[in-house]
């Protein structure tokens, strides 16, 4: 009896639940609210099946429970029955069928008006292409891909050369305009997903996936990264922000064109060492770092780690947040930079500064701190020296106790957590594996061990 | 009706096969470790699938500690969460549930319920045990190697599964592809036995319409996998190949750890269908016995001819065929070409047709029964009930349309769970308590049966029933943490939390499981040789637990359908599959059967 109050209420419970239960669709923000309705149709058509058949086994284990006089009814088979099930069953499969066949026929093709952004993947963050003014998108290969040319372009297919690159995950779709999302990745499966935007696709190395959507609402969107990648999978995140086209126009005009950041080149050594004058004060004169004016180490650290954290500074993704004083001290340095141009020439400078040995301040278990390091050795390598391909600087031979502050930082959500601040954002979900500060200080220690074995 | 049974003749055909000659061990190594009976090799089948069961489930417990209580445990970092979610799903589908519906069940119930000495071929059968463990035992030592085991997800999609930036990609997913490669090996030796023990061992009189549903389930199963696995076998040797010795079946052009690599012109969507075309039909190696079984178990406690039975074994044959074409509904949003969706998603509703009509016939059994709310029948109950939950959801999966914004999210995780994890795992519950007497001579203890039921069943619909509204909303499965996720609210993190409680309570019901098999394999309550009172050939045997051989001097001989329960007036309200017609004691003419 027991079990038949069971079913009932579980069966009962569970439709009451669908009605009930705080988690639902994320509000809709594409065109596709046919797949909304089809979701809805299948809740409906199961969820009727769901309670009567619960529902009749109920009543069959209330009418028909054993006493000692029943029989049960001897009835091997029922034509009529079984073929009438049969009937209804094939009915409401096709019922659910065909809507779901006909919005699969929308998928599939995108309108002809649609205009294209290229999504590329990688382990562990996306970065974006537009075909620019041309419409068409150069050739790309992977085999190509270095740091000067991030997205493997073919150096001789002029259509590459207006192509607009974004490269930086996060990007700005026109409202109310169909677009054709083309799929691509370096390395391994990903899944571009917006979950308000119902469509997505599988990004697979070799070849070039699609799908299409049209936005429908302005705002801001996160993308995640739906097909396992590795150990970085749960934090490959995204910014898209839909806007009104003439937003949307203006912020592509800003973006570099391929043929553009190829004639940029990497900066200037020599022009950026002027301005590394205002920096030696804190920072030393060879870029080696006082712990006494709370300057870390910079000699070591790549000029594109260099220009997006002087950008960030200079934004406010950094430097802006209550507890970090050293990072508010910072802010104001690097916004007395000129231009963009400044930047780079500055960081190609600090890249060119000799690595000096820093001294040992943090002290922890290193054994553990070598287990903990694991989580980091895929972005950072496993020497510690940095992989710029993952957007990770060189942590071995660091000053040690700043990578224990901005472990803390990180942790606590004080770095990382602007909007802005993708990769910082990543971090911060890398370094929540730190569980206390036994375990920053470990885990820096073992990378200060790596310094010496260079 | 009511005159005659059903299917009942007082005709035997005479023997086609000969008496087999068995070898009978004369040492304890023989008899019960270098044992070509078929009923311990069972038991060795079921004993390592339990032992290594029992570590995916300690995986899936670290795994939710991880998403219920974030970071609460130092040693589970996001590498390690991957490799638990990696083994869990391997080892629970694999070495788990196919080993012991095909190896367990199917040793122990094949020849006892076609009235078999034996398997055809039982040195074979023997063997297959010992590769299955080698197997087990490669797969184990992905645990200690440099690195770990592999962390690619149990689908081991390349490129990711044999690249750095995935756990285990040095060691540990060649220990897994090896162990894979040996299963397949062990599992054909074991598989053509069951095959030809169905085909050609069965009794005087045992028409392949008169099988219980029990053995077409398993020999439908078995059937499958010796058409599915071999199309895991090429992928996984391919990949071997790609992983040690650098060709490119399954790898593109592309970077490795952010640098150009050396692989050209592979196509990981190929490995993606390889492996679906083993994957999908895996599904169904996995459910077809357990409905065969659980037809068996809700037939006799509830006294009652299961309903339309050769409706039930077209079913079971319809299933399987069209299992084989329905594969890519794994691969909807894979990047293979869109167009595919609308034959895949066709096929895949249509096999909803005759796993509906299962459905139906089992609780239209029920209807009109004799409900004896045992053990068995309380796990059917929680069976049907799951199944019904878990195969509903699947029409919105295998939707191509509905698919797209749930695939890979927590709807998936919810669905799978229920319909091949759940509800086949109370199947074999509720397969143990009916046969364990059998097995031991001894039933297990009510008291304890219940409890593991009733934590089982409602523990497993709290932890899966929920997850299917955190997929509604979007959350990403396969993640090791959310940090800050716009669309994922805060409550999902309570609710995580509650599920987690959950999986802990469920976890800790089968260790009151476990110590019942073991107490009251010493202290439980004799059995007799038919405690349920069934028909079949394995109730009816001279000894219990059956000796090597089975049946005694004489292999029975079979005059009916399994299912002659509750036959109009007849006394008893069973009748044994190996009584003749004139041989049925019968009530006098007055007395009319039927139901209330």
């Amino acid at each position: 009896m027991a079990i038949a109050i069971a079913l009932i209420v579980l069966a009962g419970g569970s439709v009451l639940f669908y009605f009930l239960s705080p988690w639902h669709l994320t509000p809709l923000a594409s065109n596709w609210g046919a797949i909304d309705d089809t979701i809805i149709i299948t809740f409906w058509v199961t969820g009727v099946v769901f309670l009567a058949i619960s529902l009749f086994m109920a009543v069959a284990l209330i009418r028909y429970r054993h006493q000692h006089h029943r029989r049960a009814l001897y009835e091997p088979e029922n034509k009529r029955l079984e073929l009438w099930l049969t009937g209804i069953t094939t009915l409401g499969i096709a019922a659910l069928l065909a809507p779901g066949l006909f919005v699969w026929g929308d998928f599939v093709r995108a309108p002809d008006d649609a205009h294209e952004v290229e999504v590329v993947g990688q382990q562990w963050h996306w970065s974006f292409r537009f075909p620019g003014r041309d419409g068409v998108f150069g050739d790309a290969r992977n085999a190509l891909i270095d740091v000067a040319n991030p997205f493997g372009l073919v150096a001789d297919d002029p259509h590459g050369q207006d192509d607009v690159l974004v490269d930086h995950p996060a990007v700005l779709l026109p409202v109310d305009r169909p677009v054709r999302v083309l799929l691509r990745s370096k390395d391994a499966l990903h899944n571009f997903k917006v979950p308000a935007f119902r469509a997505k696709m599988d990004a697979v190395p070799g070849q070039v996936t699609s799908f299409w959507f049209t936005p429908t609402r302005t705002g801001e969107f996160q993308a995640v990264c739906a097909e396992l990648c590795g150990i970085a999978h749960f934090a490959m995140r995204a910014r898209v922000q839909v806007v009104e086209p003439q937003r949307f126009d203006a912020w592509l005009a800003e973006q570099p064109t391929h043929g553009e950041r190829i004639a940029r080149g990497p900066g200037n050594p020599e022009a950026g060492q002027a301005h590394y004058a205002a920096c030696q004060a804190c920072h030393g004169p060879r870029g080696q770092g006082q712990q006494a004016t709370n300057a870390p180490r910079l000699a070591g650290l790549d000029a594109r780690y260099l220009r997006r954290q002087l950008h960030n500074f200079r934004v406010g993704a950094r430097g802006t947040r209550e507890g970090d004083d050293f990072g508010r001290q910072m802010r104001p340095f690097a916004q007395s930079l000129p231009d963009e141009a400044a930047i780079r020439d500055l960081a190609a400078y600090i890249e060119t500064l000799p690595l000096a040995p820093t001294a040992a301040t943090v002290e922890g278990d290193r054994r553990l701190g070598e287990r903990l390091y694991r989580s980091c050795a895929t972005c950072h390598g496993p020497q510690g020296r940095g992989r710029a391909a993952y957007r990770a600087p060189r942590l071995a031979g660091m000053s040690d106790w700043y990578l224990v502050r901005q472990l803390e930082h990180f942790r606590a959500g004080i770095r990382g957590r602007h909007p802005q601040d993708a990769y910082g954002n990543q971090m911060v979900d890398m370094a929540q594996v730190l569980v206390d500060d036994a375990a920053v200080r470990s885990v820096v220690a073992y990378i200060g061990g790596l310094a010496t074995e260079e | 009706m009511g005159e005659r049974e059903y299917d009942a003749s007082s005709h035997a055909p005479p023997a086609e096969v000969e008496e087999m000659e068995l070898v009978h061990p004369r040492t304890f190594l023989g008899k019960y470790i270098w044992s070509q009976d078929a009923k311990v090799i069972a038991v060795q089948y079921a004993l390592t699938a339990t032992a290594i069961g029992l570590v995916a489930l300690v995986l899936s417990l670290l795994m939710r500690l991880q998403l219920g209580f974030p970071n609460s445990l130092a040693l589970i970092d996001p590498g390690s969460y991957l490799q638990y979610v990696t083994m869990h799903g391997m080892i629970m589908v694999v070495y788990l549930l196919t080993a012991i519906f095909l190896g367990g069940f199917g040793n122990y119930l094949i020849p006892l319920m076609c009235g078999a000495r034996d398997m055809a071929f039982p040195y074979l059968n023997m063997l297959s045990y010992w590769v299955y463990l080698a197997s087990v035992l490669i797969l184990v030592a992905g645990f200690f190697v440099g690195g770990g085991s592999s962390g690619a997800g149990w689908t081991l999609y390349p490129p990711q599964s044999i690249t750095p930036g995935t756990p285990g990609a040095d060691a540990g997913i060649i220990l897994m592809l090896v162990s894979l490669a040996v299963f397949i090996i062990g599992f054909t030796m074991g598989g053509l036995n069951y095959v030809v023990t169905v085909l050609q061992g069965r009794a005087r009189g045992m028409t392949l319409m008169r099988l219980p549903l029990t053995v077409w389930g398993i020999f439908m199963a078995t059937v499958m996998a010796l058409l599915a696995f071999p199309a895991l076998l090429v992928a996984v040797l391919m990949m071997l190949l790609d992983r040690l010795l650098g060709t490119s079946f399954f790898m593109p052009e592309m970077l490795s750890m952010g640098e150009g690599g050396e692989h050209r012109g592979g196509s990981p969507l190929l490995f993606q269908h390889l492996f679906w075309f083993f994957g999908h039909p895996e599904v169904y190696i996995v459910a077809l016995p357990a409905f065969g079984i659980v037809s068996d178990l809700i037939a006799v406690h509830a006294r009652k001819n299961i309903f339309g039975y050769r409706m039930m074994v077209w079913a079971i044959i319809i299933i399987g065929a069209l299992s084989f074409v329905v594969w890519a509904h794994h691969m909807y949003v894979s990047g293979m070409s869109p167009y595919f969706g609308f034959l895949f998603a066709t096929t895949t509703l249509v096999i909803a047709v005759p796993t509906a009509i299962k459905v139906y016939n089992w609780v239209l059994t029920l209807w009109r029964g004799n409900i004896h709310l045992t053990l068995p029948m309380l796990f059917a109950i929680g069976f049907l009930f799951t199944f019904v939950n878990g195969g509903l959801s699947g029409l919105f999966l295998g939707n191509v349309t509905v698919d797209v914004p749930l695939s890979d999210t927590y709807f998936v995780v919810g669905h799978f769970h229920m319909v091949m994890a759940v509800a086949p795992v109370l199947v074999i519950f509720g397969a143990i308590y009916h046969w364990y007497p059998k097995v031991t001579g001894r039933l297990l203890d009510t008291t304890l049966g219940k409890i593991h039921f009733w934590m089982t069943f409602l523990g497993t619909y709290a932890i899966y029933y929920p997850m299917h509204f955190m997929g509604l909303q979007g959350v990403p499965r396969r993640y090791y943490a959310y940090g800050e996720t716009a669309f994922v609210s805060d409550s999902v993190q309570s609710l995580n939390a509650f599920i987690t409680i959950a999986a802990f309570v469920v976890a800790l019901a089968q260790l009151l499981f476990l110590y019942n098999l073991a107490w009251s394999y010493f202290r439980g309550r004799e059995a007799g040789p038919n405690p349920w009172r069934a028909t079949t050939l394995e109730w009816q045997t001279p000894h219990t637990p059956p000796r090597h051989g089975n049946f005694g001097e004489e292999l029975p001989v079979v005059y009916r359908w399994p299912y002659d329960y509750s036959v109009p007036g007849v006394k008893a309200d069973f009748i044994p599959q190996n009584v003749p017609p004139e041989a049925v004691e019968r009530e006098a003419p007055v007395g009319r059967g039927g139901g209330s």
